[in-house]
């Protein structure tokens, strides 16, 4: 096992550092003159150009850029906005606990439902109840985040009036937004925990459960669902990262000033340090997230050997 | 009708049909495909004959009609500007088909490459393929779209690419999974005795034997693209006003939620109905062409 998370550790390296590259050359990708970029609208003249250049060190070989950049990285520097010449940590430091509250309930909310409609789903394989569970799920699966949101703010917000339909703090702005948010991920989750099941249901150890006269729930809880939850551990990770790139729609909705709002608004603005700072930060905890959650499955399941 | 067992003379030929037969037969029985298949292609008839099904035009403004319900005249209202919302989303599935079908082919003609070099020569091409995999599953979600988005600027043309872009990494995995799988094969390893070039057998005797499950990842993908590209175009990024776009009507309608909920329901309706159809799809040829992928 030691081998199998050294190899894994050692195969992130050459990501990361790609990463880096890819996010560092965003700026210099974009056509145009990056200096233009920064100025905006604001009218260039070659002076201005030139001194924006020095200022921000464009002059310089893209090399010797790069690792500025990353040494800076390194220290927590990943520079200032554009537009608001507000250090970009500072604003993800600002945004993120909001996010981080909304992909927390969500991903609780999104195991909750899927879970649960996978098991039922599966103990009543080939029922009507099995069928109306699919259904729910696939519907959950086809409901764009943006639509479902939109429904739900104008049910509870307009027309009952139960819950506010935008902003943040308190449980009852995160309620509409994490369900929201959790619908795709409950219903693919949903899906994966039936056939995960049904798969299970299908082994021979089970069946010999069922001939020495163990009792169903006997069979349920520790025969099949321990085995049944393991390849789940593995969409885990998938399911954070569709939580995180769902954020983006979600918090511009309901005018949550998390790290998904910031992100569309920098993208939207063309604030370049603020895109990059973001994109860096996203990518290496979604990879860090994703190595966690290979090494708890190897540890979880040890029939897995990847040697 | 008299009541006796069906024997061998009233299906005559049926082995002379052969497989093609078969599996067009069992895709008809298939329930997920019947459903599916017909509301997507009733879908694709409204779309391509909307001129003829409204009298009105998709930018078409009728000032004194803002924000009407629904009625006999229009049948899913006007919007804020007095168009008429029938109108835009029957002119809005033809762009959003479209982003779902070139996003899909950009993704996985890309993809399925990438695959079969990965695959089938192992090694160097193998790591440097398989690294740069790794580098686009950094990037979660509709991330790495809007990442491209970011660079390239934002239009609808650009939504296809950084969609498709995006999805490349599915398509190289399932196809680079099942070269593999297909390489040691022994008409592989005769195609290769004989001298017949790589790319020859990559794609005449390797490409057809993986089809099944890149043609239900395809599917399902489309869906996917469909629901990711009204997503940019809801956040700002992609089609710009006044195009006739899902996602964007659906970003418009959000002002007058309080008083013209039908703005944003049609809509976001169509999307839901376009995409479910194309899931059932998805799902019901998983279930026949390929039923190790199934979830």
């Amino acid at each position: 096992m030691t081998r199998y998370l050294t190899q894994r550790l050692l195969q992130t390296i050459p990501t990361v550092l790609l990463v880096t590259i890819l996010v560092f050359l965003m700026l210099h990708l974009t056509p145009g003159d990056p200096a233009e970029v920064f100025l905006g609208d604001q009218r260039s003249t070659p002076e201005l150009l030139e001194n924006v250049r020095e200022t921000l060190g464009l002059n310089r070989p893209l090399h010797v850029q790069y690792l500025d950049y990353m040494a800076n990285a390194l220290q927590g520097d990943l520079g200032r906005s554009f537009r608001t010449n507000v250090p970009v940590v500072a604003q993800i430091e600002n945004r993120l606990p909001w996010t981080l509250e909304l992909a927390v309930t969500a991903m609780g909310i999104a195991m909750i439902l899927g879970f649960g409609l996978g098991i039922i789903a599966a103990l009543n394989h080939n029922t009507l109840i099995d069928t109306a569970t699919m259904t729910i799920a696939l519907i959950g699966i086809s409901m764009p985040v943006y639509w479902s949101s939109l429904l739900l703010i104008i049910l509870f917000a307009v027309n009952l009036n139960w819950l506010p339909a935008i902003g943040q703090g308190g449980i009852d702005r995160l309620i509409m937004p994490a369900f929201a948010l959790a619908s795709v991920s409950a219903g693919s989750l949903a899906r994966m925990v039936r056939s995960s099941m049904l798969e299970v249901l299908n082994q021979e150890y089970v069946l010999t459960a069922r001939s020495k006269g163990l009792s169903e729930r006997v069979i349920i809880m520790r025969h099949t669902l321990r085995n049944a939850l393991i390849p789940v551990i593995t969409i885990l990770g998938l399911m954070f990262g569709g939580l995180l790139g769902g954020a983006v729609i979600t918090e511009t909705i309901f005018a949550r000033l998390g790290i998904g709002q910031l992100y569309v608004e920098a993208v939207l603005q063309k604030d370049f340090p603020l895109v990059q700072g973001m994109t860096l930060f996203i990518a290496l905890t979604y990879v860090l997230v994703n190595l966690f959650i290979d090494i708890i499955y190897v540890i979880v399941d040890p029939r897995i050997r990847y040697d | 009708m008299t009541n006796r067992l069906a024997t061998n003379e009233d299906i005559p030929n049926l082995k002379e049909q052969g497989r093609a037969y078969k599996l067009f037969r069992r895709i008809l029985r298939s329930r997920n495909v019947t459903i599916g298949g017909f509301v997507l292609i009733v879908i694709v008839l409204l779309v391509t004959i909307a001129p003829s099904i409204t009298p009105y035009g998709p930018t078409e403004q009728l000032r004194r009609n803002r924000l009407e319900a629904p009625s006999a005249q229009h049948l899913f209202g006007t919007d804020n500007l007095g168009r008429d919302i029938l109108t835009r989303v029957l002119y809005g599935g033809r762009v959003s088909l479209q982003v779902g079908l070139f996003s899909v082919a950009i993704g996985a003609t890309t993809g399925t490459i990438l695959g079969l070099i990965s695959g089938y020569y192992g090694r160097w091409a193998d790591i440097i393929i398989m690294r740069l995999i790794d580098v686009m599953l950094a990037f979660p979600g509709i991330l790495l779209a809007l990442a491209i988005i970011a660079v390239l600027g934002r239009d609808l043309q650009n939504v296809m690419i950084a969609v498709g872009v995006s999805s490349i990494p599915v398509y190289t995995r399932i196809v680079r999974g099942s070269t593999l799988s297909i390489r040691e094969f022994d008409y592989v390893l005769a195609a290769k005795a004989l001298g017949i070039p790589d790319y020859r057998i990559l794609f005449f005797h390797i490409l057809p034997n993986i089809m099944a499950p890149i043609i239900v990842v395809s599917t399902n993908g489309i869906a996917g693209a469909i629901i990711a590209g009204a997503a940019l175009s809801f956040l700002g990024l992609g089609a710009q006003p006044p195009d006739p776009e899902w996602g964007l009507m659906l970003a418009q309608g959000r002002e007058y939620i309080r008083v013209a909920a039908w703005v944003t329901t049609f809509p976001g309706l169509a999307i839901m109905i376009t995409v479910l159809a194309i899931n059932l799809l998805g799902d019901g040829l998983r279930d026949i062409l390929d039923p190790r992928l199934r979830i």
